[in-house]
């Protein structure tokens, strides 16, 4: 593996407080702190100038349909979107077919990542057999496969005791509980945020009340027992209150905003566009405005994409029969960028460490930093380029995004794994 | 301005100018249908497919009427033999219609938006003829003719409408004219089915039944549906009755000339007392009736045909 010199780029490196025009240099898939001077003439140069050199992005949160749901995506497929996006580390959903719940679909599923992928791949495990809310997988085994977390993602346990019981199991193995916050009481047949949007629609409402008296459950279980839960995509402000009041008694309680939920709303359902369609759904600009400021004070630890691929015929339904979701790997960096750097003046490395140190530090992922030693996982991105983004030219199987045919600004030039460089300028490298 | 439409989707994007349009067509129709020989051959040679994936009594039949006073042939698509019971998606089905050279497609269906959806993969003109909760556009059409009918211009008429607005397409699509053409609004059920979001489309909600019916000129009542008290949406229909029926004591709030509407089917008893259903102020049946011109003028419109070229019956 040759060593890499990436010249005169702006390094950012949220965990040394580094930011600042220099050099990064990789030897032997590690950061060190410099290359003698015949290194260098060996070494494979990057003209880093007008980019950023960052970690390597890092997803708590996608959904590669591997096994089951292959015609959506694979490991494959979803491991190139996301090195076309800059990410380095992804943590894979349960929510496959069949569900991750179990020792083989684990071990299958870190195969085919061996195999198969271009970045890091992790699994988490699901916390109920079947992601049925009913009886608790075998969680200790899963976590002796190598699960990060465990989540009923897509799924939300209803049964207060079992989500109690998940939690005090859990944290035997310091596991992390992350939890799709939904009762489902109170969504039946729902599709949209419930409020005036809705009502104009005639389309069925998700109140973002569902969604905060589960958060408020989990609060109140995560303070009970002493444990960590992590809450996935928090879309609604009352949520997000609920989350700072939390936190400011010291609760162990994450949570994290995905890009669409930070940079869309409710309004743009007028047309009935499937693309728009996700759950959580698109809230109000009110609601929206509240996860900005949760990420500014740190209410909010991260932002997730939760990256969830449908083909086209699958999506291509009436609004009531589409399924939800939308793909955001190869869009996540340039969406944030314009919502929190360009639009809410956020400090760069700010937004940096948001993608690449804390979630990294909230599961305990390696990455998130470019420290000399450790691997060389980093993201090259031009912060100012242009461009038309294609869903159906990206490297995601599905092409599910409601970006699509639409002019983006900051885009991911170079991706680099341990030390290889997988990505850059539109290509997978020897593909 | 000419009628440049070729899709009937919603009351909401259509403007002022073109509602009295429809109106003014559907006139002439109306004309037309009171003579010995009712058919016109405006659509002669053209092919309406009625798709209809909801039941629906009234508002099929009087598509299938208009169609046939506007001497186009009916195909009428009954979705319990057919193949969306296979599986088959509305694009393919809706595709096929289209390959099968049908002019125009009439769309009935439970999921809000799919009138939209269909306008846009298909080259042939869509007709909502109610999509879930959202808009029933002819409906809405042919209630503020009948109202016009009767009372003039809508301009500052108030005008009460009762009942189950949540899950009402008709509520919607009459919020809308009514709105664009002046009326003063009013909505009136109980909380959990009248939410306060709906003052946003440029209506009053009230709870308070007498205020809201004193001096009303017009109060369209909807169906209080069986479903809605098993969501826990209320408590009994006898309740809802007792709360929100119209009956002989409430009507007497009513402005004296005020006409009592409702699009059907009604529940006798329940949200309407059965004598005021069948009184001299009720306009249920005329409603029906106004329902075949209003839907001739929209597909003789629709199929490209202008309000002033109304040809008389030969």
């Amino acid at each position: 593996m040759p060593s890499l010199w990436i010249k005169h780029a702006r390094v950012i490196d949220p965990a040394a407080r580094r930011d600042a025009v220099g050099d990064l240099f990789i030897v032997d898939g590690k950061f060190t702190a410099s290359l003698p001077a015949a290194a260098r003439k060996r070494a494979r140069v990057l003209d880093g100038r007008g980019l950023v050199a960052c970690p390597g992005l890092i997803d708590l949160h996608v959904h590669f349909r591997e096994p089951g749901q292959t015609h959506k995506e694979t490991i494959a497929t979803g491991s190139r979107a996301a090195a076309a996006g800059g990410f380095t580390s992804v943590v894979c959903m349960p929510n496959t077919s069949p569900a991750a719940d179990n020792v083989g679909t684990i071990q299958l599923i870190k195969d085919v990542a061996a195999r198969d992928a271009v970045i890091r791949v992790y699994p988490t495990g699901a916390i109920t057999v079947g992601l049925k809310g009913q009886a608790l997988a075998p969680i200790g085994t899963l976590r002796r496969a190598g699960v990060v977390a465990i989540t009923d993602d897509g799924e939300c346990i209803q049964s207060n005791d079992l989500m109690r019981r998940a939690v005090e199991y859990a944290k035997m193995f310091d596991l992390v509980v992350m939890d799709h916050c939904q009762d489902y009481s109170m969504t039946q047949g729902a599709v949209m945020n419930e409020g005036v949007v809705s009502t104009r629609l005639g389309l069925r409402g998700w109140p973002n009340a569902a969604e905060d008296i589960i958060v408020a459950r989990n609060v109140i279980l995560s303070e009970y027992i002493g444990a960590h839960i992590h809450l996935q995509h928090i879309s609604s402000k009352f949520s997000v209150d609920v989350i700072r009041r939390a936190k400011s008694r010291g609760a162990r309680i994450t949570a994290e905003a995905t890009p669409h939920h930070l940079a869309l709303t409710d309004a743009a359902l007028g047309t009935y566009d499937v693309n728009f369609k996700m759950n959580p759904p698109l809230r109000t600009e009110e609601d929206r405005q509240a996860l900005i400021a949760g990420l500014r004070d740190g209410t909010l630890d991260i932002v997730a994409t939760d990256h969830a691929p449908h083909t086209d015929y699958e999506k291509d339904k009436e609004f009531d029969y589409a399924p939800n979701g939308i793909i955001g790997l190869e869009t996540a960096l340039p969406v944030v960028l314009e919502v929190l750097v360009r639009q809410n003046r956020f400090k760069l490395p700010f937004v940096i460490d948001l993608l690449t140190r804390r979630p990294a530090r909230l599961l305990g992922l390696p990455g998130g930093t470019l420290a000399p030693g450790t691997d060389a996982d980093v993201c090259l991105f031009d912060p100012e380029e242009k461009w038309l983004y294609d869903a159906k030219a990206g490297f995601s199987k599905s092409s599910n995004s409601p970006w699509s045919g639409q002019r983006l600004t900051g885009r991911v030039k170079t991706t680099i794994v341990g030390g290889r460089m997988i990505y850059s300028d539109g290509k997978i490298f020897g593909e | 301005m000419p009628w440049t439409r070729r899709h009937l989707l919603t009351l909401e994007q259509l403007s002022l100018d073109e509602i009295e349009q429809v109106h003014a067509t559907a006139r002439a129709f109306k004309r037309t249908l009171q003579r010995s020989v009712r058919k016109v051959p405006a659509l002669r040679g053209k092919t309406i497919v009625n798709l209809f994936l909801e039941p629906s009594t009234r508002t099929r039949m009087a598509f299938s009427m208009a169609a046939k006073r506007l001497s186009a042939d009916v195909i009428s698509f009954d979705s319990a033999s057919s193949s969306t019971t296979k599986g088959e998606t509305l694009r393919d089905t809706a595709e096929n219609i289209q390959a099968l050279q049908a002019d125009m497609i009439v769309i009935r269906h439970s999921a809000a938006g799919s009138p939209l959806y269909l306008s846009r993969i298909l080259n042939i003109p869509v007709i909502n003829a109610g999509d879930g909760a959202h808009e029933h556009p002819t409906q809405g059409l042919l209630d503020t003719f009948t109202m016009k009918e009767h009372l003039g211009s809508l301009r500052g008429r108030k005008v009460v409408i009762l009942g189950d607005i949540l899950f009402s397409r008709v509520a919607r699509s009459n919020i809308h004219a009514l709105a664009k053409m002046g009326a003063a609004v009013t909505l009136v059920g109980p909380s959990t089915l009248v939410p306060h979001w709906f003052t946003e489309l440029g209506v009053s909600v009230s709870r308070d039944l007498r205020g809201a019916l004193a001096d009303a000129e017009v109060v369209m009542l909807l169906r209080i549906q069986h479903e809605r008290q098993a969501a826990g949406h209320f408590p009994s229909l006898g309740e809802y009755t007792s709360m929100f029926g119209l009956n002989k004591t409430r009507a007497s709030w009513l402005n004296p000339k005020a006409i009592i509407m409702h699009p059907g089917p009604i529940n006798r008893g329940v949200e309407i007392d059965s004598e005021l259903a069948d009184g001299e102020r009720s306009v249920i049946l005329e409603q029906v009736t106004n329902g075949i011109a209003v839907r001739m003028a929209v597909l003789f419109l629709c199929a490209g045909g202008q309000p002033e070229n109304v040809t008389p019956a030969e």
